[in-house]
């Protein structure tokens, strides 16, 4: 494939994006913000996965990703389903101040 | 025949006293106790009459207990006639001494525990001399010692009773050493412990192949001989013994127990006759301590520890014959000892029990109007061990002396002269407790028959059983010594000469004892004091080892080494624990920040890794 993009274009890009979430889950305190940043990291690993799949004429990468597509939706429901019972009980949304269950 | 009728009675006693005893009433236990020994008694005489003249040694097999590798150990019983005269012994006198113990022990605490103990002791003291190879002889051995411990330390509120029955126990630990490293090397050169198998090997054996291997063994076996019989150096737990109450001193610690290293010598005979150094070595070892015990006994003044030096100075004879060749007159000597030393116990006992537990001399005097049976009881017992003509003792301790001239004169004289002196102590004991004023303050009263009937048989024992013409028995077994009238009565006659003198002394003079004391002050108060042996190998032995055991073992190894180790490890890891406390501080995003410095490390390392190749 003389004119396809190369493999380490996706690599580069997903790094970046794979940044940016460990970043923002480090370093932001809203819960929500947390939450989707660890939704971006998922979906970097999509990225990947699809390029080598591409890359190596393989299927697997392909149904890996997927999987992480179902478990990444059924681990969205179940988290904001947490966050939104802790705002209910706690009325706050800043991960530091959820702490009752440090030693 | 059922050889292990013999010592199973005692054992069903023992089980029967020491398991339900606390609910029985004294009849009861004294059933159990006195008729098991009975039984045993009359099985004995059953068997012996039964097995007739023995000519061989009568085995019986009953199972193998260890087989592994060519080690094959049976459990075998065997008489011969060497075994006849111990068994009779030891349940003869055995039984008159439980008897006597009805009325001596009758208002004591713990009545059944003491009967429950002494009947474990038949049992272990018959499997002793039942056995018919070394480890079921070390088996009983070692049993006695255990029973030994538990009698001694009978009054165990008493600090002083347990304190000697620890070191009695202790000091027969060394013995047992050399006597365990013995059945070793014994089974190591002949590939069996059996006796019979042994010592035919040991009698195969040319002399220079024997010398060197036979005198090791027979040496060590010595060692555990003067741990169990008293002997120098070892011998400084007996007299410590007397702590257990009287009928234990007469059983264990003068008629039976303590001539187990005797009869094991006697038993060994094939192997030491192959040794002549080790031989050597026993005979002077006997004679040392004969002489060495029978000065002490000169100025004890506790009637017990009188009798228990002269126990050890009556094993030295012992010893003195079995180590000149001997063994059949010192196997007599064990036998009249048997009679005449248990029969002094007794007499002390009911003494004591007549003085309401007075034990020293010089609280006693003029006893005879008040106990006549035990004061001419006593005066039997005193004649016989002196040497008086046609006494026990005059037969069996002449035996031994003219064997000791067949072997070396010297040994004989200085016999001779321990002959006197024992004469001298033990008629001292007789007239400081029997003639002269009262000098305490109970009320003295002559003892039950229970206790006095026991004392009439044996004095009649140590009168005439002199008569039981045991070396001409043994005669099979070992070689017949040579005899000689003019030595034995000359020996007979320095006995004699030391009761005249102990008359002088405490009879005929009363001020006579101090003034010498006083004149040869020094000699008498380092006599007085044992020699300070006791406190001698308190400062080199016991002391260091304590010390050392402190400093080294507690203090370095114990406390310093393993406690250090354990301490300094959990130490250790708290410390490190603390660190890494600090890593954990339930923050999430920390947690987080470290995984993603951990994976940029690690990822650089790979890059590392790679780019370098």
């Amino acid at each position: 494939m003389p004119n396809s993009v190369p493999i380490s274009w996706y690599l580069i890009l997903s790094a970046i994006l794979f940044g940016l979430g460990a970043a923002g889950f480090i370093f932001r305190r809203n819960i929500i913000t947390v939450f989707m940043s660890i939704e971006l990291m998922l979906n970097v690993m999509n990225v990947r996965f699809t390029a080598f799949s591409y890359s190596f004429k393989q299927v697997d990468g392909h149904i890996f990703s997927f999987f992480v597509m179902v478990v990444a939706a059924a681990e969205a429901a179940v988290g904001l389903a947490i966050i939104l019972t802790v705002f209910k009980n706690r009325a706050t949304l800043m991960v530091d101040e959820i702490s009752s269950m440090k030693y | 025949m059922s050889l292990w009728l013999i010592p199973i009675f005692p054992l069903l006693g023992f089980l029967v006293n020491g398991l339900f005893g606390r609910r029985f009433s004294k009849g009861l236990v004294n059933l159990f106790a006195i008729g098991s020994v009975a039984l045993s008694f009359l099985w004995v005489v059953k068997t012996l009459l039964a097995l007739g003249p023995m000519e061989t040694k009568y085995v019986e097999h009953y199972y193998t207990w260890i087989q592994s590798g060519v080690l094959n150990i049976g459990v075998d019983f065997a008489v011969d006639r060497l075994t006849a005269v111990m068994l009779m012994v030891v349940t003869g006198v055995g039984l008159l001494i439980h008897i006597y113990a009805i009325g001596y022990m009758h208002d004591d605490d713990g009545y059944y525990r003491f009967f429950s103990y002494l009947n474990l002791f038949m049992f272990f003291m018959l499997v002793l001399v039942l056995a018919q190879n070394f480890l079921l002889l070390f088996v009983g051995w070692e049993g006695v010692g255990l029973c030994s411990y538990l009698l001694i330390g009978f009054y165990f509120l008493e600090g002083f009773a347990t304190t000697a029955g620890n070191k009695a126990f202790i000091v027969n630990r060394i013995g047992d050493f050399g006597f365990s490293l013995a059945i070793f090397l014994i089974f190591r050169q002949f590939g069996s412990l059996d006796f019979t198998k042994v010592f035919d090997a040991a009698k195969g054996m040319p002399v220079e192949a024997s010398a060197g291997i036979l005198t090791t063994i027979t040496l060590l076996l010595l060692v555990g001989a003067t741990g169990k019989s008293a002997q120098i150096p070892l011998y400084v737990w007996l007299p410590d013994a007397m702590a257990g109450p009287t009928p234990v001193s007469a059983l264990i610690h003068a008629a039976t127990m303590v001539t187990a290293g005797v009869y094991m010598t006697a038993r060994s005979a094939a192997l030491f006759t192959k040794a002549p150094i080790s031989m050597d070595t026993v005979a002077v070892i006997g004679l040392a301590t004969a002489f060495f015990a029978a000065t002490i006994g000169l100025a004890q003044t506790d009637i017990k520890k009188v009798f228990a030096y002269s126990t050890v100075s009556q094993l030295g004879y012992m010893f003195l014959g079995v180590g000149v060749g001997a063994f059949s007159a010192g196997i007599f000597h064990l036998m009249t000892h048997a009679f005449f030393k248990a029969l002094l116990f007794l007499g002390a006992g009911a003494v004591i029990h007549g003085l309401h537990g007075e034990q020293d001399l010089q609280q006693m005097g003029g006893l005879f109007k008040h106990m006549r049976i035990t004061a001419i009881t006593l005066l039997c017992a005193s004649a016989a061990i002196s040497g008086v003509p046609f006494l026990s003792g005059f037969f069996s301790k002449d035996a031994i002396l003219v064997a000791a001239y067949a072997r070396a004169p010297w040994m004989y004289w200085i016999g001779v002269l321990t002959a006197g002196m024992t004469a001298f102590y033990v008629f001292r004991a007789w007239f400081l407790a029997f003639t002269g004023e009262y000098r305490g303050h109970a009320h003295p009263h002559e003892s039950p028959l229970v206790m006095t009937g026991p004392l009439m048989i044996l004095a009649v024992l140590s009168l005439f059983g002199g008569f039981i013409n045991v070396p001409h028995w043994l005669e099979p077994m070992f070689a017949e010594k040579p005899e000689n009238q003019l030595l034995a009565l000359l020996s007979a006659g320095v006995g004699v000469a030391g009761i005249l003198i102990s008359y002088v002394f405490y009879v005929a003079k009363p001020g006579l004892p101090d003034s010498f004391a006083n004149s040869v002050k020094g000699l008498y108060t380092l006599v007085y004091n044992k020699y300070f042996i006791d406190e001698v190998y308190d400062a080199t032995v016991v002391q260091p080892l304590v010390k050392g055991s402190r400093a080294i073992l507690w203090r370095g190894a114990d406390a310093g080494l393993i406690d250090g180790a354990v301490n300094g490890i959990g130490t250790w890891s708290r410390d490190i624990g603390g660190v890494l406390r600090r890593l954990q501080s339930g923050n999430i995003r920390s947690y987080a920040a470290w995984v993603v410095l951990g994976s940029v490390v690690l990822l650089l390392a790979i890059g590392f890794a790679g780019g370098l190749k």
